[in-house]
């Protein structure tokens, strides 16, 4: 469990923006979805959580543990696993390697390749491929999610899991969630905009201009937003806030 | 041969013990072994330190190795090996310099390799350098390879110097003739004061020849690497040559490119890239429980894999 105890994030240059302000959020579900308009502070929330920006306020607990001051690499190996919304590039790291490097041990190519299938990449033309710009944007979108599904840790982060997965069905993502979840019985958090990865949370935190501004149960929260509680500029193809 | 000879045989040719088919192994200066086959004879020039290496037409499938062994300090040696290579051969030549010095003078090894490469042949060139020892004495190899590719003809040549060469000079000298491919690929990693510089100089003479010459390199600690390309397309033809390098800390890296075409029909490409490690990628890697040395590792690692 991750408890976010009164957290502010500020930037101190010349317009001094507040990105975060005060924010109390306990992550015990299965499924939390965090949504709300973009620059509302959900990735910097997210990437707080992996230890990638540090608070300028407040305490992060994981599983009652003071985690504020960790390191990435400490939260890591501590279960904290994230998964980047734009995807890393490298020269020279195949595919075999950053999943065996994900999954820490000495991970057979046939290991490897189930976890490519299960994010529906054919694993034989993938897995000696470079995770470098010869990649399409969705083909490292998925990679990037098996490496989180080859860590199997007890709380995953996706910072907007669907975007670039067109080619694929959201069904097939939300079944990889799922099946994480039996996995591992941990807490994974989805940044998402997509109404129907929403639909499967069990709690919807809805973050804007750096606050909570609403937090529910699904069936409490999302008909609200459906409805257009909050301002969406582009709601085709099932965005709610674009 | 001790076990520091063995571990530089190991390090430059992969080799455990005397390998199969042709090979000549020059340790300390002289011969310490020496093996002609049916299609490969290797004999010592007469003239001058160094071998002339004669592959019969239609050797298919056959390898060279020729590594030299160097554990004596103060040792300075320039030796010259040619390989005349027939028609219609498929082969495979190892060569590698090691260098253990534990002395306080310089040892030193410069190697002049030259390719006679006949009609529709194939040659892989596979040269590693590697030195070690706890001395003072500078560990310095200056090669010079020289190619010839006659019509029709494709060498790739790959050159790998990773660990323990304190100074480098490579030259390289391409001259190809109608429908010739060469492709270079260059691994260089330098740390501490050491200093590698690379020439490579590439014409592209016949009609429809090509060159590729890549290099990714990496500059650690206080060392410098310069990198130097020059092809030039003098008929219709097509050049690329890239170079990609990683600096870190105090290093020094540059990539000085230098196209020319001859011949309006010469399609010609250069790209050169130099910057440190992108901090994102670091991250990436300790997202996954790297710490950072760790990730830093893995990304130069991958890099010249």
């Amino acid at each position: 469990m991750l408890e976010l105890k009164n957290i502010s994030y500020h930037v101190d240059d010349e317009n001094g923006k507040d990105i975060l302000n005060h924010i109390d959020l306990k992550i015990e579900d299965r499924f939390t979805a965090i949504t709300g308009p973009n620059g509302g502070g959900k990735s910097t929330l997210a990437k707080m959580i992996a230890g990638i920006i540090q608070p300028t306020e407040g305490r992060i607990f994981f599983e009652g543990q003071d985690i504020t001051k960790l390191s990435i690499t400490e939260r890591a190996n501590l279960g904290i696993s994230f998964a980047f919304q734009q995807p890393v590039r490298f020269k020279g790291i195949t595919v075999l390697d950053l999943i065996r490097l994900a999954a820490g041990d000495k991970l057979s190519v046939e290991g490897a390749c189930k976890y490519l299938s299960e994010v529906g990449l054919c694993a034989r033309d993938y897995i000696n491929r470079e995770v470098n710009g010869s990649l399409s944007g969705g083909e490292l979108k998925r990679i990037e999610i098996a490496t989180v599904i080859a860590r199997g840790m007890k709380l995953s982060v996706f910072d907007e899991p669907e975007a670039g997965i067109d080619l694929w069905s959201f069904q097939n993502l939300i079944k990889v969630f799922e099946k994480m979840h039996d996995k591992t019985q941990g807490n994974i958090v989805i940044i998402s905009h997509q109404e129907r990865i929403l639909d499967i949370a069990d709690k919807i935190v809805v973050i804007a201009n750096g606050e909570i501004q609403d937090i529910g149960a699904k069936d409490e929260i999302l008909p609200g937003l459906l409805s257009g509680n909050l301002e969406c500029k582009h709601n085709a193809g099932g965005c709610i806030h674009g | 041969m001790d076990e520091i000879q063995k571990t530089l045989l190991m390090q430059v040719a992969d080799l455990h013990e005397v390998p199969a088919g042709a090979y000549n192994i020059r340790s300390n200066g002289e011969s310490a072994g020496r093996h002609s086959t049916e299609h490969i004879e290797i004999v010592p020039k007469e003239d001058k330190p160094g071998i002339d290496i004669y592959i019969k037409s239609g050797t298919q499938r056959e390898s060279v190795h020729i590594p030299v062994l160097m554990t004596q300090t103060g040792l300075k040696e320039l030796v010259y090996n040619d390989f005349h290579i027939g028609e219609n051969c498929d082969i495979t030549i190892i060569a590698g310099c090691g260098i253990h010095n534990s002395g306080s003078q310089a040892s030193e090894h410069s190697g002049i390799h030259s390719f006679f490469v006949g009609k529709n042949s194939r040659v892989k060139y596979v040269e590693k350098h590697y030195g070690s020892g706890e001395g003072t004495g500078e560990r310095v190899m200056n090669p010079e390879t020289i190619v010839n590719l006659d019509e029709n003809s494709y060498m790739e040549m790959d050159t790998v110097q990773i660990r323990g060469v304190d100074s480098t000079d490579r030259v390289t000298r391409a001259k190809l003739a109608k429908n010739a491919q060469l492709i270079i690929k260059e691994k260089l990693m330098t740390h501490g004061k050491q200093k590698a510089t690379t020439h490579f100089y590439v014409d592209l003479d016949g009609e429809d020849s090509s060159t590729n010459v890549i290099s990714r390199s990496v500059a650690k600690e206080h060392s410098e690497q310069t990198f130097y390309s020059h092809i030039n397309g003098n008929n219709k033809c097509a050049g690329h040559s890239e170079c990609d390098a990683i600096i870190m800390d105090n290093a020094v890296v540059r990539a000085i490119p230098e196209i020319t075409a001859n011949s309006i029909d010469a399609s010609l490409i250069h790209e050169a890239a130099i910057g440190k490690i992108a901090g994102e990628q670091l991250i990436k890697l300790m997202t996954l429980g790297l710490t950072e040395a760790q990730a830093e590792e893995q990304i130069v690692n991958g890099f010249l894999k």
